[in-house]
Order: C-alpha cells, then structure tokens, then sequence
C-alpha cells in the first residue's frame, strides 16, 4: 500500500498533484478525514473549512485539467493561524472579543497563499494575541502536543505547529514575536521559521508587537520550509517596513552541504539554564555540522542576560496600543448597557481579554506612563540596539550561529500556568532574534528519553535566510534524525 | 494694575490632498457618513498606515513658508488616549521630532510689522466625527474625516493682543491659500484655532498661569475670545485671585468663555515612536525641489502690486488677502487694463455685485478678458463710467463680451458733433428760461441742459462733449 497522503511531504505531495497522481480534492479529502480522526485529542483547529477547502481544490483540479499551471504549491492543504485575516471564515485571535469577527480583507499572505495554489483547511488554535507560550490562553480551547497530550504544544503559535506535526495540514503558518513560532515547533518536532523582519508583509497581521512580528511557516521538513517562504516573502506597498529587496529563490540554497561555514556557538547560552539532555542534543547536531565541514566557532552575545526583560518592556509598550482598537465601537463584542464610553471600554476589554492581554497591557501602558517613560521604554530601546550591535559583532567571526530552541521541552499542561514569569523565560533563546530582527529557524534534532521532540535553533544575518536554510537542510540530510509520526497520535494514523 | 497678554496660537490645518493621510482613501468632506473608509482608516485588525507623500510634501510647503527649517529626519509617534472618533485610540501624530520647526511669519497691525515665532508644524491624522441625538440616546461615528491629513502649526508665546492673533490668523490663512495645500474653510473645520492665554504684570518676565481656549467657529470668534479671556484674567487677578490652568469653551451665543476640562483631568497620551512606519526622510534634493516649486507668496505679491501696477499699499493689501481675487486682478491687467483701474473696478462694482449675487471670484461669470475690454471701452469714449456701472450686471447675467453688449443694446457713447449740436439747439429752443439764465450769469443752468441732454441720448452723450457744445450753442 501507498504512502497515505496526509504523510506526504508538501513538495512530493505538490509534484504528485501536478503529475494528476493525486488529485487536490483527494489530498484534500485525506487531510480534513485525518483532521476528523485526530484533533478531537489535538484540538489544533479552531475552525475547518470543509466546504470552502473542497471547492477550492476542485477549482485546482480544473485549472490543472487545463493544463494551467496552478502555483507552485497546487493543491496542498494548508492551515493558517487564527490572526491571518481571511474574508473566509472569522479571524478571532482566540480572542473572546472578536469571537465570531469576520476580515472585510485577506491579509497579503493569505493573498500569496491562495495565488500559490494552496487549500486553506482552516484556522490555528492560538494564545490569545499571540500572548503565550503554551497556547493555554486560548479563550477557544487548549492544544495538545501530539508527542504527549498532557503536554504542551508551546505558543503562542501553537495550533500551527500541532498541526504539521500531527498531518493535520502539510503547511501552517504562524507568527513569531518573541519565539512564537520556533518554540512551538521546537516541542512538536516539527521545522518552523521565523524569517528577517521585514521580509514578509505584516498587512493582515493582527499586531501584537509591530516592531517584532513577523509571520512564517511551519512544515515537516526543510524544504517545505524554504518552498513557503518562497511564496510569502517580498515587498508589499501595504506594509511600510516590508523590505524592497529582491528574494531568491530559496530552494536553491538546499545544497546539503556546510563545507567552509562557519557556525557561531554563543557561550551565554551554554549555561546552567539549559537542561542536560537538551544540551546533549545541540552537542550531538553541532558535530554532525562539523562532519559536514562546518567550522565551529565560539562566538558571544553578551547582552542575552538582558533579552527577556526588554523585550518584555518593547512588546508590552507596542501592545498597549496595538490592542487599544478592540473596544466594541466598530466591531468585536460590546459589553451591553453601558452608559457611558468609559463604561463601555472598561467594561468590553474586561469582559472580552483574557488574564494574560490584560496582564501585558498594563505593563505596557505602565511602562510607557509619562515619568517611567526612559527608565524602562527608552531604555529598553537602548538595550535592543546592544543587541543588534551584538549580533553585528558575532556574525563577523560566523555565517549562522547555533544554539538550543528552548531550556527544556514541552511542559506539562497546567505546570505553568500561574507562574507567567517561568513562562516568559521558555522563550529566553528565541527572543534576541526578534529583537535584532535576524531570520531564525528551528528544526527537530532528536527526542528526549521521555520522548518529547527537542529543537535546534539555526540563526542567520538579516536577509540571510538562504544561508540558515543551507546549514538546517545539511543537518536535515546528514544527522538521520527522523521523528516519524507523533506517537499519540500514531493509532490514528496507521 | 495693568496686565501684558501673552498669546501662543495652535491652528490645525486640514490638508486637501486627494487622499486620505495614511490610505487610498478620498479626502473628501460631503460625501455621505461612511462612504469614503476603508480597513485602514477604520483601524480594523491588522491593518498598517502607509505616508501620504503628498501630505509630507504639502507640509514643508508651509514649513518653506513660514520660514521653518524643515527636519532631515523626522518621525511619526503614537499619541494614545480613547475616544470613539479615533479609530485605532491613539492618534498616529508627531512628539519630539516635527517635520517642520523654528520658523516666523510676520504680520500687520496697525500699519507696524511685527513677528510672531512658529515652534513647530507636525503632521498628524484627524479623528473622526461623533453625533448625537438627544432623543434616542444614541451616538453615531461618521469616519470620513478619520484619516484626513492635519497639519499642527503652534507659534511661540510671541502673540500680545486679541488683534495681533487675528491678524496671525489671517497671515496663516492667506499664506495656505496662496499655496493651495488647504480649503480653509472653518466652518466646516479646515481650519482650526486654539489660543493659549495668560496675562502678567505688565514689565514683568514670567509668565501667569494660561488657559486654552478651543471650539472657535471664526477668527472673529478667536478674537473675541481672547478680548473676553483677559477680561477674565484681569478680573481675578485684580480681585486676588488666582488663574486655573483648564482649558475653555467659546460659547458664541453667549460671548463667554466655559471651563471645559480641568488639568487634573489632562491626559498622559504615552507617545511612542510609531513602529509601523519608516522614518520620514527629506533629503536637500528634496527640499529643495519643493523650494523651487513655491508660488509666490502674499506679502511678496503685495509689493509687486505696488511697484509694478502702481496700486497703493492699501489697495494692493485687500487684493492679495483673496488669492482668488489678486489672480483675478493680474489676469484683468495682462488682458489690456490700467492696473489702478482694474483694481478700483474689483474692489468696488465688481466687488458689490458678487455680494449681491451671493458670487464667489472663483465661479465669475465675467471673465477678466471681459472686464479689461469693459474699461477699454470707457477709455477709448466708446462708453461712459456710468454706462459701463450699468453694463456690468449685464455682462454678470450673460456673461457675454461687453463690446457684443454695447453694439446689441446700442449703449455706444454719442461723440457726433452734429448730432449733439443739433439736440442742443432744439433744447435752447424749447426751454428759453434757463437759456436766459444762463446768459445772465447762471452757471449751473449749463448744468440743467447737460442733464437734459444726457436724458434724452439714454445717456450715450459723451458728457464732456455735450458740456462743451451747450456751452458753445449758449454763448452764440
């Protein structure tokens, strides 16, 4: 018997659509029965389009009975984070204030997505504005990891991530903020990307942090990887600091080779932080990148100690006034009966924000408070640069810089919940590229005793990815590491 | 004890590009409530602003003008507070790096120049419009206006009299007029003015304590509340009292000024930079090109009246206060007419027809072709001054050229000596009394056959001429 086809790669799954195979409503067909069968125990979706996903990909079957070209992702199943608007369906944010919102407009990727050729099976559970890191501020429903349902999926992107891993869809996207995306691949085993700010357009991104969003994929390998960015990334007229300039083509850095790059190993975060067995894992990739001809070198970034309290300080600030508009006037829900505006502020953002907004919209507004203005948001702006500056000095003595997605792996649902500041710090590796705005990937490099998928996190120069892609696809090749099926949900899937 | 005011002025000026400041959106007042919005002007998720280049490029314009230095680099902030006219609640402006700064205008008052020193003039978004109806308890938010690019001009302390803020009012408006960035028009908002207000022992350095004055429908309506908010200055400081620092309401109907909000009340708007848009970079080439492209201005327009048409200051000073008008006066002068002429015409006939047909300069329908023909009729005698006074309603009416009027309607002055000659006569013969008069020395009985004269010729005589022959014909 065949391979099925929800266990397909997108890229062979494209081709075998593209040589009429497998045909896009067949592919389609398979993804939403294996959705059906899994994410009662996953609950990764928020919402499946059944309908709009099957017509949509008989329009693929028919542009292909053409014989037009239908993109270069023809008929692959793809879900979408719950804050990519999309005209079809709601864009809620997981958020109970915008329940049930409908986009008058699809945001530029979705746009790119839909040009590309892709199915859209539906919307990606998520922590409410991407605010979390477990996806359990969700006001919609908890993920769970397909590792370990007890677990986490991480967050806040966690829907996306659980969906990959569990074949719930071949592509998802999710946005990144502060680790958002590579954090959550991280404990679902699953590659996620988080590109160089600026490469892909926001417009249509529910902001959290406009000054750190950035939105990229999630897939099962490398190479699905490099193919969605090269659908999603480029300049949007939309989006003022989307960058005018030129995107490769992507794929054409999957070489599977590393002979001559040298790859940056930052001493600060090789500490005590970090749990052995992770460590065991990075130790383990890095000398498959050496095997490969990678020259390994030690590099520092000795601001990292300060990354998780300033980028609490930026993305709290920008959040305070992204999340300002929620306030019932033009849409989302209203607090009824109220007499005046402040009445109806108080009342429909107490109401429709969850523990966690509310939490960061304080700090953010606090640390923005005329009087506390340069002892925290100016001087956290300050710190932001010293780390770029540190990134800048570190990437001249490398090409990429390795290090661990995250301390440890995924968390047991609950372990963290009442403790946000334990919780911040799942995403004290991943938070300096965000606010150095440098492309980061993260991609599976084994499973720890308790078998739980461990991450490895490739970090490059702005507008490099093409070089994070070329030393994570030699890993890929060359280190054997194959995940495999997601073992609570593999009865499912056999 | 006598008091010196101490004025500053901020006026918002609505920029009439022909789309909206941070979207594709027509910047368009009339149209219906809700008509001209969009995602981005609605703040709805995920949308991002992007800068109107024209709205940076009307704004240092006016920062050109006013002789501001415009900033290199600027940046747009966010200004947050909440209110259901601002789509987003915050308010996408400019804090600590305006476009535009340290610039002056001078103005006149009382035939003395003075200059007034402009801080800063910053871009900003405007909110929207929020009504109400009293029955029904409800409010409405039309979000046209949300969006509309504003220009914030704030002046140095500079301002000493409710005179002297009129008078920098109307430099302002005349200068956005003249480069055509703004409609001006305060009733319907394009232009608004706040004044802040303290007075202090007359001879004394620091400043009292101000008050703000806003919601002013009229520049007349600015003056006379400062005029009222000194008063009121004066009064409690004369009476021991001190001034609150609040801002206040015009009530117009009743001429008194309203304490609106108190400063315990005043907001912390927590700017920040604005994270979704680039800096604002104008290079020299920039500037430069803008510089160049700068119309020229009122008080330049006014000496050049002066020197090159001979008009005096005054007259030259009511005609480039309306751009409309003084365009309409050089174009009357490059079509043929003596620019006194010309002026005296606008200003006075032309003028009090368009009030009576509630006109505008703009929509004439005397063309200045048509006007400079009118007067070359009345300098070659074809016509006279009052003919050509009664040939204007015509030419308003039917909007045709007055030598087509003059030849259809048979107004061409009478010049023919034989003719007039022989009016004179019948007129000496049928009226033998003040012939008799006349030659008895009566030298206003001369005055009695003119008259005569131009009566029955409908006035077409040339009156110097029949002045003449009935001078001549009564000698004889």
């Amino acid at each position: 018997m065949s391979e099925p086809i929800h266990l397909k790669s997108a890229h062979s799954l494209r081709d075998a659509i593209r040589a009429k195979e497998i045909s896009a409503r067949e592919a389609a067909e398979a993804y939403l029965d294996h959705i059906d069968a899994v994410d009662g125990d996953v609950r990764a979706y928020t919402d499946v389009w059944r309908e709009p996903a099957l017509a949509r990909a008989d329009a693929i079957d028919s542009q292909l009975a053409k014989g037009e070209d239908a993109g270069p992702l023809a008929g692959v199943p793809i879900g979408l984070k719950d804050l990519i608007c999309t005209t079809e369906g709601t864009t809620a944010c997981c958020s109970e204030l915008l329940k049930g919102f409908r986009s008058p407009y699809d945001a530029t990727v979705a746009e790119k997505l839909y040009a590309a050729g892709t199915v859209v099976l539906g919307k990606l559970n998520m922590d409410e504005f991407a605010m979390g890191s477990s996806t359990e501020n969700s006001s919609v429903v908890t993920t769970r990891n397909p590792w370990n349902l007890d677990c986490v999926p991480g967050g806040s992107s966690g829907g996306s991530a659980a969906a990959v891993s569990a074949h719930e869809c071949a592509i998802s996207l999710g946005s990144d903020t502060g680790g958002s995306i590579r954090q959550p691949a991280a404990c679902c085993g699953c590659v996620g990307m988080k590109p160089t700010y600026g490469r892909v357009s926001r417009y249509g991104l529910v902001a959290f942090a406009s000054s750190l969003d950035q939105i990229g994929p999630f897939s099962r390998d490398v190479e699905d990887c490099a193919l969605t960015l090269n659908t999603i990334c480029g300049h949007d007229r939309r989006d003022s600091t989307s960058a005018n300039l030129e995107v490769p083509d992507f794929t054409t850095s999957l070489t599977g080779d590393v002979k001559g790059v040298r790859v940056g190993l930052p001493k600060e975060y090789f500490t005590d932080a970090l749990g052995v067995e992770i460590r065991a894992k990075i130790d383990s990739a890095v000398k498959v990148l050496e095997s490969c001809g990678a020259e390994v070198v030690e590099v520092s970034l000795p601001h990292t100690e300060y990354a998780v309290a300033t980028y609490y300080i930026i993305c709290t600030a920008e959040a305070s006034a992204n999340l300002a508009r929620f306030d019932g006037v033009r849409y989302g829900n209203r607090a009824p009966d109220t007499q005046s505006p402040e009445e109806m502020y108080k009342k429909t953002k107490s109401a429709g924000f969850g523990a966690e907004v509310q939490r960061r919209i304080l700090l953010g507004t606090y640390v923005l408070s005329s009087g506390y203005y340069d002892a925290y948001y100016l001087k956290a702006q300050k710190v932001r640069t010293l780390i770029k500056q540190d990134f800048d000095a570190a990437f001249e003595k490398c090409d990429v810089i390795v290090t661990p997605t995250t301390p440890t792996p995924a968390f047991r649902i609950g372990e963290k919940s009442d403790d946000p500041l334990s919780m911040y710090l799942s995403d004290i590796y991943t938070i300096s590229a965000n606010l150095g705005g440098n492309p980061a990937i993260s991609l599976p490099c084994g499973l720890t005793e308790s078998g739980l998928p461990a991450g490895l996190q490739i970090i490059g120069r702005p507008f490099e990815e093409g070089a994070v892609l070329q030393s994570a696809y030699a890993f890929e090749q060359n280190s054997g590491i194959d995940l495999g099926v997601p073992t609570a949900i593999a009865e499912s899937v056999s | 004890m006598t008091y010196e005011p101490v004025i500053g002025m901020e006026v918002h000026v609505e920029l009439s590009t022909q789309s909206k400041v941070f979207c594709g959106c027509s910047n368009d007042f009339h149209a219906p409530a809700n008509s001209n919005v969009c995602p981005v002007c609605l703040g709805m998720p995920g949308v991002l602003p992007v800068l109107n280049g024209r709205a940076v490029e009307y704004s240092v314009l006016v920062g050109l003008a006013l002789n501001c230095t415009i900033s290199r680099w600027s940046k747009m902030d966010r200004k947050n507070y909440f209110y259901p006219d601002l789509a987003k609640n915050y308010q996408i402006s400019q804090y600590d790096l305006p476009l535009c700064h340290d610039g002056f205008i001078d103005i006149e008052v009382d035939g003395k120049t003075k200059r007034i020193g402009i801080t800063r003039a910053h871009l900003e978004e405007d909110t929207a419009r929020n009504s109400h109806t009293v029955a029904g308890r409800e409010s409405g938010v039309d979000f046209n206006r949300c969006g509309v690019p504003l220009l914030e001009i704030v002046t140095e302390p500079d301002i000493r009299s409710a005179d002297e803020a009129y008078a920098y009012l109307s430099s302002l408006k005349q200068i956005l007029q003249y480069l055509d960035v703004s409609d001006c028009n305060m009733e319907e908002g394009s232009i608004r003015a706040e004044a802040n207000i303290s007075i202090r022992p007359t001879g004394t350095e620091p400043f009292g304590t101000k008050t703000e004055v806003k919601n002013v429908a009229s520049f007349s309506g600015t003056q006379k509340a400062i005029e009222y908010e000194i008063k009121r200055q004066t009064k409690i400081l004369d009476d021991g009292g001190t001034v609150d620092q609040v801002t206040m309401g015009w009530d117009a109907d009743r001429g008194v000024t309203v304490t609106q909000r108190s400063k315990e009340s005043a907001h912390d708007y927590r700017y920040f930079p604005e994270p979704d848009l680039t800096p604002i970079v104008v290079d020299e080439a920039w500037e430069t090109r803008l510089r160049k492209s700068m119309p020229e201005l009122p008080q330049v327009r006014r000496a050049r009246f002066m020197e090159e048409h001979g008009l005096s200051e005054y007259d030259a000073s009511i005609l480039i206060a309306d751009k409309a008008a003084a365009d309409y006066f050089e174009q009357t002068v490059s079509a043929g007419a003596p620019g006194k002429l010309a002026a005296n015409w606008i200003m006075g006939d032309l003028q009090a027809l368009m009030t009576e047909k509630q006109g505008t300069i703009n929509a004439l329908p005397i063309t200045p072709g048509h006007l400079a023909e009118m007067i070359g009729l009345i300098e070659d005698g074809s016509i006279s001054g009052k003919i050509a006074k009664d040939l204007l309603p015509e030419m308003y009416d039917s909007e045709k050229a007055p030598g087509d009027l003059v030849k259809e309607k048979g107004l061409a002055q009478i010049s023919d000596t034989s003719v007039l000659e022989q009016m004179g006569a019948d007129l000496i013969e049928a009226n033998p009394g003040p012939a008799e008069d006349f030659r008895n020395g009566s030298e206003r009985a001369i005055g009695f056959f003119v008259g005569q004269m131009m009566k029955a010729t409908k006035g077409q005589a040339n009156p110097k001429l029949a002045n003449e022959i009935m001078r001549k014909l009564l000698q004889q």
